[in-house]
C-alpha cells in the first residue's frame, strides 16, 4: 500500500515537472506574441488604440476562452473535444427552453442556469463514459457527440429562434458589476463576461495546478499506463475531466447567448476548432501531459485580437482565417521543437 | 383594365413580404415551423383568400391576357419543399389564387420538413401517377429527382421548377427570387436613408453560395454605379449573429463616420443591429434581408430601418401561371423572377406583409 502511495506521489511529481518544464518559456513567447500583435494594430488599424477596444477583445473572446479552459484539461489527458462548438449551441438552446416565457419553461434564473450546467455535465459525462469506460478514441467519441448535439439543438428548439426575455440573463453577461467610469473623456464599461472569464481562468489554474484533477490529468496525458499501474483510478479521473470540460462549455453557452437575449440552434458549428486552437497556441500539447491555463487565456486573446484588428483594418474574413492558421502553425512548430530538445536531453 | 390590373398587381407585390431563408443557416428556403404556426397558418390563408381582390394578381411583365383560361377539369400539381411553414403556406396561397383566377385545380403538397428528400420523391411519384396537366417542383435536392423527371418527361407532362432550380434541362422554366435585384433594392433604400452620401459597410452571410454572392454583389454594384458619394467599406463575411455582431462593431469602431450598414440575411442583419447598439451609434441605419423574429422585432422598435424579403405569394402565383402557359404550349423564359418587397416600420403591420412574415 505504501509503495503504491509512493509511486502515486512520484507520478504526480513527474507529471507536474513535465507539465511545467519548458512551458514558462513558451508562456513568455505567447505573451510576447500577444503584445507584438496588439502594438502592431495600434499603429496599423484606425482607432484601435483605445481602452474600449481592449475590453471588447476580452469580452468577445470570453466564450471561446472559457470553453478552451475546460478543453485544456481534456487535451492534457491526451484527449480532444470536438463537441464543444455544437455542444455550446445545444446548451444555449437548452438555456432558452429553461428560461424563456411559455410555451417554454419560464424557470427562475438560478434554476435555469443550474439546469444548463447539468446539461453540460451530462454531455461531458457521456463523452467521458465513451472514452474512459467504452474505450472509444476521444476523437471519435466527441465527433459523434458533435453531430448528435447539433441535431439535438435543432430538435429541441424545433429550429426556432428562442427569445429569453428574462432581463437577469442578459444582465448576467452584459451588465456591469463594476460601475461604468469616465476615463480620458470616454465612458468605460466592463461587461460581466470579462469578469466571469477572469474568475474562471483563476479557478481553472487552481484546478490544474493545485488539485488531484489537474495532476492526474497531466499524469494520464504523459503516461496513462504508468499512472494506472501506480494505483490511480484512470477511468474515474478521465470521466471527471470530460465532465469539467462539459461544465465549461455550458458556461461558454451562457456567455454566448446572454449577449443577445435570444438563442438560435444553428450557431456554434466550427467553434470547437477555435477552442482547440486557443489551447494549442497557449502551449498545451496535443499529445497530452502538458497544459497551461495562462497560455490558453492568452491563446484566446491572440485570436480575438487578430480578428478584431484585421476587421478594423478592413481586411476580409478570408485573410483573418489565413493569419490565424499561420499563428496556430507557428505555435505547434515551437512546441515540436521544444519536445525534440527535451527528448534529446 | 389591363393597366389597372397591372398597377394593383405591382402594388400588391411591393406589399408582399417573406423570406425563403432559414435563420442563420443558408438554406434557400425556410425551416419547418412550430405546431403553433401550423395551426394559425391555414386560418390566415383562408381569410386571405376570402378577399381575392386584395391579393396579387399577375404582377409580372406578362399580361394576364396571355394566360388561357382552363375548363376547371385540369389539375396542376405542386410539390413544395415543406408544407407547414408559413413561407410555403404563402406560396400555396398564391398558387391557389392563380388556379381560381384561370380555372385550374391546384394540388399542393410537401414533406414535413426540408430534410426529407425521399419523402419528397415519393410525393413527386404520386404526382406523376395522378397524371396531372402539369407539375411544379421545388426540389430539396437538385440532383435526386433526375430519374423521376425523365419519367415525367416521357409521360408528356410539363414540369416547372420553383424556389430553386434542378440539375436538369427538363423543367421548362424556374420561378425564383432574383436575389441580385433584391440586394440592389436594399442598397437603393439605404442610399435614400442616408441622404445619398457617407460611408457604409456590408456584412454578407456567405461568399460561396449563389444566393450569398448575389446578395453581396447586388448591393456593392448598385452602390458603385448609382451612389458616387457613398464609400463602401470592404465586406465582412459572417453567417452567425455573434460573428456578425463582432464584425459590425469592429467596422463601426474603425470608421466612426459610418452611416449605414447592410446585412445579407437574418443573422447578418441582426448582428449588424447588435453591433450598432453595442457601439452606441444610434444614428446608424441598418438594412437587412429576409424576415425572422429578430429582424421583425428590430424593425418594429426602430433599431433597424428595414429589409427586403422574397415574395412567396407571387412565387406560387407565377408558378401556376407558368404551368398553365406550358400546358397550352406557350414559350417560357428560362427564369421567371418571383419578385421581392421592401418592408419597414411603416408597412410591417400591413395585413399583406404581416400575414407573410415568419418568426
Amino acid at each position: 500500500m505504501s509503495t503504491t502511495e509512493e509511486t502515486k506521489t512520484e507520478v504526480e511529481h513527474e507529471a507536474k515537472k513535465e507539465g511545467r518544464s519548458g512551458s514558462s518559456f513558451q508562456q513568455l513567447l505567447v505573451l510576447l506574441a500577444l503584445v507584438a500583435i496588439y502594438v502592431f494594430f495600434m499603429f496599423a488599424a484606425p482607432n484601435f488604440a483605445q481602452l474600449g477596444i481592449a475590453i471588447d477583445i476580452l469580452s468577445q473572446s470570453a466564450y471561446i476562452g472559457v470553453m478552451a479552459l475546460g478543453t485544456t484539461f481534456i487535451i492534457a489527458t491526451g484527449g480532444i473535444d470536438l463537441s464543444s462548438g455544437t455542444g455550446m449551441s445545444l446548451m444555449a438552446v437548452a438555456a432558452g427552453i429553461f428560461l424563456a416565457a411559455p410555451p417554454y419553461w419560464n424557470l427562475p434564473l438560478g434554476a435555469g442556469l443550474l439546469l444548463v450546467l447539468l446539461v453540460g455535465a451530462l454531455i461531458g459525462a457521456i463523452n467521458g463514459a465513451n472514452v474512459a469506460i467504452l474505450g472509444l478514441p476521444p476523437f471519435i467519441a466527441t465527433l459523434a457527440m458533435m453531430m448528435a448535439a447539433r441535431g439535438l439543438a435543432l430538435v429541441i428548439s424545433q429550429t426556432q429562434t428562442i427569445s429569453i426575455a428574462n432581463p437577469g440573463y442578459k444582465n448576467l453577461v452584459q451588465g456591469n458589476l463594476i460601475p461604468r467610469f469616465e476615463l480620458g473623456g470616454s465612458t468605460i464599461a466592463i461587461p460581466n463576461s470579462v469578469l466571469i472569464f477572469i474568475l474562471l481562468a483563476i479557478v481553472a489554474a487552481f484546478l490544474l495546478n493545485k488539485t488531484l484533477l489537474g495532476r492526474y490529468a497531466l499524469a494520464i496525458g504523459s503516461n496513462e499506463e504508468a499512472t494506472r499501474l501506480s494505483g490511480v483510478n484512470v477511468r474515474f479521473w478521465k470521466m471527471m475531466v470530460y465532465i469539467v470540460g462539459g461544465l465549461f462549455v455550458a458556461i461558454g453557452a451562457i456567455l454566448y447567448s446572454g449577449r443577445f437575449g435570444f438563442v438560435q440552434p444553428s450557431e456554434g458549428v466550427g467553434f470547437e476548432l477555435n477552442v482547440i486552437a486557443a489551447a494549442v497556441i497557449g502551449g498545451t500539447s496535443l499529445s497530452g501531459g502538458r497544459a497551461n491555463i495562462t497560455g490558453t487565456v492568452i491563446g484566446a486573446l491572440i485570436m480575438q485580437t487578430l480578428t478584431k484588428g484585421l476587421q478594423m483594418m478592413g481586411l476580409r474574413q478570408e485573410w483573418q482565417l489565413v493569419v490565424t492558421g499561420v499563428v496556430v502553425l507557428i505555435a505547434v512548430l515551437i512546441d515540436i521543437q521544444r519536445q525534440r530538445r527535451a527528448n534529446a536531453a | 383594365m389591363r393597366i389597372m390590373r397591372s398597377a394593383i398587381a405591382l402594388a400588391s407585390v411591393l406589399a408582399l413580404g417573406l423570406t425563403a431563408c432559414g435563420t442563420s443557416t443558408d438554406t434557400s428556403s425556410p425551416d419547418p415551423t412550430t405546431a403553433e404556426e401550423t395551426t394559425s397558418a391555414p386560418a390566415e390563408s383562408e381569410s386571405a383568400s376570402e378577399e381575392p381582390s386584395e391579393s396579387p394578381s399577375e404582377g409580372g411583365s406578362e399580361g394576364a391576357g396571355d394566360v388561357p383560361q382552363g375548363d376547371g377539369t385540369q389539375t396542376i400539381y405542386l410539390v413544395s419543399k415543406g408544407f407547414q411553414h408559413r413561407f410555403w403556406q404563402a406560396v400555396r396561397e398564391g398558387a391557389e389564387q392563380a388556379g381560381e383566377e384561370f380555372n385550374y385545380k391546384v394540388e399542393f403538397v410537401g414533406p414535413q420538413n426540408e430534410t426529407q428528400v425521399t419523402e419528397q420523391l415519393n410525393m413527386l411519384k404520386t404526382a406523376l401517377d395522378s397524371k396531372p396537366a402539369a407539375i411544379g417542383l421545388a426540389a430539396l435536392d437538385s440532383g435526386a429527382a433526375s430519374d423521376l423527371l425523365d419519367q415525367i418527361e416521357a409521360a408528356g407532362i410539363p414540369i416547372i421548377a420553383f424556389d430553386s432550380g434542378v440539375d436538369s434541362d427538363i423543367p421548362l422554366t424556374t420561378v425564383q427570387t432574383d436575389n441580385y435585384a433584391a440586394a440592389q433594392a436594399a442598397a437603393e433604400h439605404l442610399v435614400e436613408l442616408i441622404g445619398g452620401q457617407g460611408t457604409v459597410g456590408l456584412i454578407c452571410h456567405d461568399q460561396t453560395s449563389q444566393t450569398g454572392k448575389q446578395r453581396c454583389d447586388g448591393f456593392k454594384e448598385y452602390m458603385a454605379e448609382n451612389a458616387p458619394d457613398v464609400t463602401v467599406l470592404p465586406e465582412q463575411i459572417a453567417g452567425e449573429v455573434g460573428l456578425a455582431a463582432n464584425a459590425a462593431k469592429s467596422m463601426i469602431q474603425a470608421n466612426p463616420d459610418m452611416v449605414g450598414l447592410y446585412g445579407s440575411n437574418e443573422a447578418a442583419a441582426t448582428g449588424a443591429v447588435q453591433g450598432a447598439i453595442e457601439s452606441g451609434n444610434s444614428e446608424l441605419k441598418v438594412v437587412g434581408f429576409d424576415s425572422g423574429k429578430t429582424q421583425i422585432d428590430a424593425i418594429k422598435n426602430g433599431q433597424q430601418a428595414g429589409a427586403v424579403t422574397q415574395a412567396p405569394i407571387k412565387m406560387g402565383y407565377e408558378t401556376v401561371v407558368a404551368a398553365i402557359k406550358a400546358i397550352n404550349g406557350q414559350e417560357l423564359p428560362e427564369v421567371i423572377d418571383s419578385g421581392f418587397a421592401w418592408y419597414d416600420a411603416s408597412n410591417i403591420d400591413d395585413p399583406e406583409i404581416a400575414a407573410n412574415l415568419y418568426e
